[in-house]
């Protein structure tokens, strides 16, 4: 399925390439050819972003459920994209910032300061943090920081236009230089968060039982928060907030796999980049010769299963 | 009789009063300091007109210059400000209320984030501008209420199914509004943004009138709600036996709140947190337990009018929308709510 979508996003675009000359260019590169050069230049770089924020969504989404034990939790609906949103425009707007190289670490701290926030006060009281209570933290920070983003931006222009584009969550324009850059950070991120199944397991069971099973559940809870900021911090950095993606995918995984988590995190890290690059190529052949930002598909595709979650029974915990 | 019982009563009964007596002084001082506000508001600007010469004009008696800066050019601005803030407050009461939880305020389950993209829409693709905005934010909020309520509803709805679906339909309409804003050229998609963060600058009668007949509509039946809401308040199988029809009640209330919500939104713009605050601290003033709706009311109207004398005055000459400053203050105070809300075991 992976191979099939990104060869889709490879061979689909506002232009159309005949199959032969894809081929060709795949084999036999010839930079004076106008559409070899369409297809390593924009096409190639941005499957190739798309595969990597896909997987780190996929993988933060359930590494993020697992943790929280919360059939609701997603980088975006938890406020994290509102967190790295407004962090990158204080860079650009307050210290001048433009590559990649730097956003990303705005985007970190900005997920990172978030995730705290979302969590300690959702954690707060008796109960603590039940899906419920994170939801509606998340969705009350991301209202907060949503508005003294815009403050900044209504008072400066020029952060105001690049920030409208990165805002939407796309795929376009992104070079094979940006993707080499978020490389190593998500491959450490995946490193650490893949072989935490056990861990999450555990953890699935109740923090008592998981303690019994000789689990360091503070050491697990720091470890897997880690993972989640830096793999949704550098895909934010990469293609903009993109929500619902690690809502959804999970939960298509748990139905593939049940509900062991060493097989939940590498089906999430394949399947979620399926949806994303389908999702990109749909936004492309939808629009022709424009396109609609891989952002909104997935936004548009992942509020029904939000909302059906939400009607389920009883918002079961995981 | 017995004594016990009678002791009971008298208590009830004094507990009553003296909790009404407090609505009452809470409501007088607070329609007071909106009164001094809307003065302030009305004799500064560009050009300063002392209070007196504003009580002046008010009454008819004004110079020329004065009647024309405070009747056409300042006067409307500042109900605009008044009677939003009026309804925003009222409509958070009533959502916070009805679902047992100060986070349901149309501003945070996305009802306005429906004003705001069918807004955008119009300025963005559509290219138009002034009461036709105003006119499809209405709609939009009323079709996005419409949307959540059905999508919410399984054999009832329930306060917090209510609640989160709002957030998912807002995440929806949110990113609707970040596409369209990144395809517009530059100057409109800031024209559009201003709009979105409620801007009350170039107000005129005709964002004042709609405003006031809604609201002169929709106060006197949220009163009449009241009673129902307080019904609901001891929850749903109780409420069924005191008689209630609920679905219906809840229904009716819903209309009230969205209606009053989308007719400050068309006239004022999406402005952040001014019907979440208001509710709490109207409680905070009149006593925990009372639904304080007229205090609502006047609480976000005095919030909505010093929030624009700040944004006026802040940057010297350069005027911020409104939201900007209510953005300001209310994201604290949403933060703290939330921390003390979910610490007493009433967030969720």
């Amino acid at each position: 399925m992976l191979a099939l979508v990104s060869a889709l996003s490879v061979a689909v675009g506002a232009k159309s390439i005949p199959p032969q000359v894809l081929a060709d260019a795949l084999l036999h590169y010839r930079p004076d050819d106008a559409d070899h050069l369409v297809i390593h230049t924009l096409r190639l770089p941005r499957t190739a972003v798309g595969l990597l924020v896909g997987a780190a969504l996929g993988v933060a989404g359930a590494v993020m459920q697992g943790l929280t034990r919360n059939a609701l939790a997603d980088p975006g609906l938890l406020g994290i994209n509102a967190g790295a949103a407004l962090l990158l425009v204080i860079g650009i707007s307050v210290f001048g910032i433009t590559g990649l190289t730097g956003y990303v670490w705005f985007g970190f701290a900005g997920a990172a300061i978030t995730a705290l926030i979302v969590y300690g006060i959702g954690a707060l009281g008796r109960d603590r943090a039940t899906p419920v209570k994170l939801a509606l933290s998340g969705a009350a920070v991301s209202a907060a920081l949503a508005s003294v983003t815009t403050a900044i931006v209504l008072t400066d222009s020029d952060a105001f236009d690049r920030m409208r584009l990165w805002q939407v969550g796309s795929l376009a324009g992104r070079d094979a230089a940006l993707a080499g850059q978020a490389l190593p950070f998500l491959i450490v991120g995946a490193i650490v968060a893949i072989p935490c199944g056990r861990l999450l397991n555990a953890l699935a069971l109740g923090d008592d039982v998981a303690r019994a099973l000789g689990q360091r559940i503070g050491a697990a809870r720091a470890i897997g928060a880690l993972c989640v900021v830096v793999l949704c911090g550098t895909a934010t950095a990469l293609a903009g907030p993109v929500a619902f993606v690690g809502l959804t995918v999970p939960h298509v995984a748990r139905m593939l796999t049940g509900p062991d988590y060493r097989w939940i995190l590498p089906y999430s890290a394949v399947l979620a980049p399926t949806l994303l690059l389908a999702a990109d190529v749909l936004g492309r052949v939808v629009a022709r010769p424009g396109e609609i930002q891989v952002g909104i598909v997935t936004a548009v595709i992942g509020a029904p299963v939000f909302v059906a979650l939400v009607r389920r029974r009883d918002l079961a915990e995981l | 009789m017995t004594t016990a019982l009678r002791q009971t009563r008298a208590e009830i009964t004094r507990v009553r009063r003296s909790g009404s007596i407090r609505t009452v002084v809470v409501s007088s001082v607070l329609a007071a300091v909106a009164a001094v506000l809307f003065c302030l508001a009305l004799s500064t600007g560009a050009f300063q007109i002392p209070i007196a010469g504003v009580l002046d004009t008010l009454l008819g008696q004004g110079t020329r210059r004065d009647t024309f800066v405070i009747m056409d050019v300042r006067l409307p601005r500042v109900l605009v400000a008044l009677l939003a803030g009026a309804a925003f407050g009222l409509s958070g009461a009533l959502f916070q209320s009805l679902v047992h939880n100060p986070l349901a305020s149309p501003d945070v389950i996305g009802v306005t984030m429906g004003a705001s993209a069918a807004a955008v829409t119009c300025t963005v693709v559509l290219g138009v501008v002034g009461a036709a905005v105003s006119a499809g934010a209405f709609a939009g909020a009323l079709a996005t209420a419409a949307l959540i309520y059905l999508l919410a509803w399984r054999r009832g709805v329930s306060g917090y199914r209510l609640v989160l679906v709002g957030i998912g339909v807002g995440a929806v309409l949110s990113s609707i509004v970040s596409y369209l804003m990144s395809r517009a050229d530059v100057t409109s998609a800031q024209q559009a943004l201003v709009w979105l963060t409620g801007s009350l600058n170039a107000r005129s009668y005709e964002h004042v009138w709609p405003l006031l007949t809604g609201v002169a509509v929709l106060l006197p039946a949220a009163l009449l709600l009241a009673r129902g809401l307080r019904v609901l308040g001891f929850g749903d199988e109780t409420a069924r036996g005191l008689g209630a029809r609920v679905e219906t009640l809840r229904l009716s209330i819903l209309v009230t709140g969205v209606a009053l919500a989308a007719f400050a939104t068309a006239a004022a713009g999406p402005v952040p947190f001014v019907a979440f605050v208001a509710g709490p601290i109207a409680r905070r003033l009149v006593g925990e337990r009372t639904l304080a709706l007229i205090p609502a009311a006047l609480v976000g109207a005095v919030v909505m009018v010093a929030s624009d004398l700040v944004a006026q005055r802040l940057l010297g000459d350069r005027a911020l929308p409104v939201g900007v400053v209510t953005g300001a203050v209310g994201a604290p105070f949403l933060l703290w709510q939330l921390a003390s809300a979910n610490r007493e075991g009433r967030g969720g």
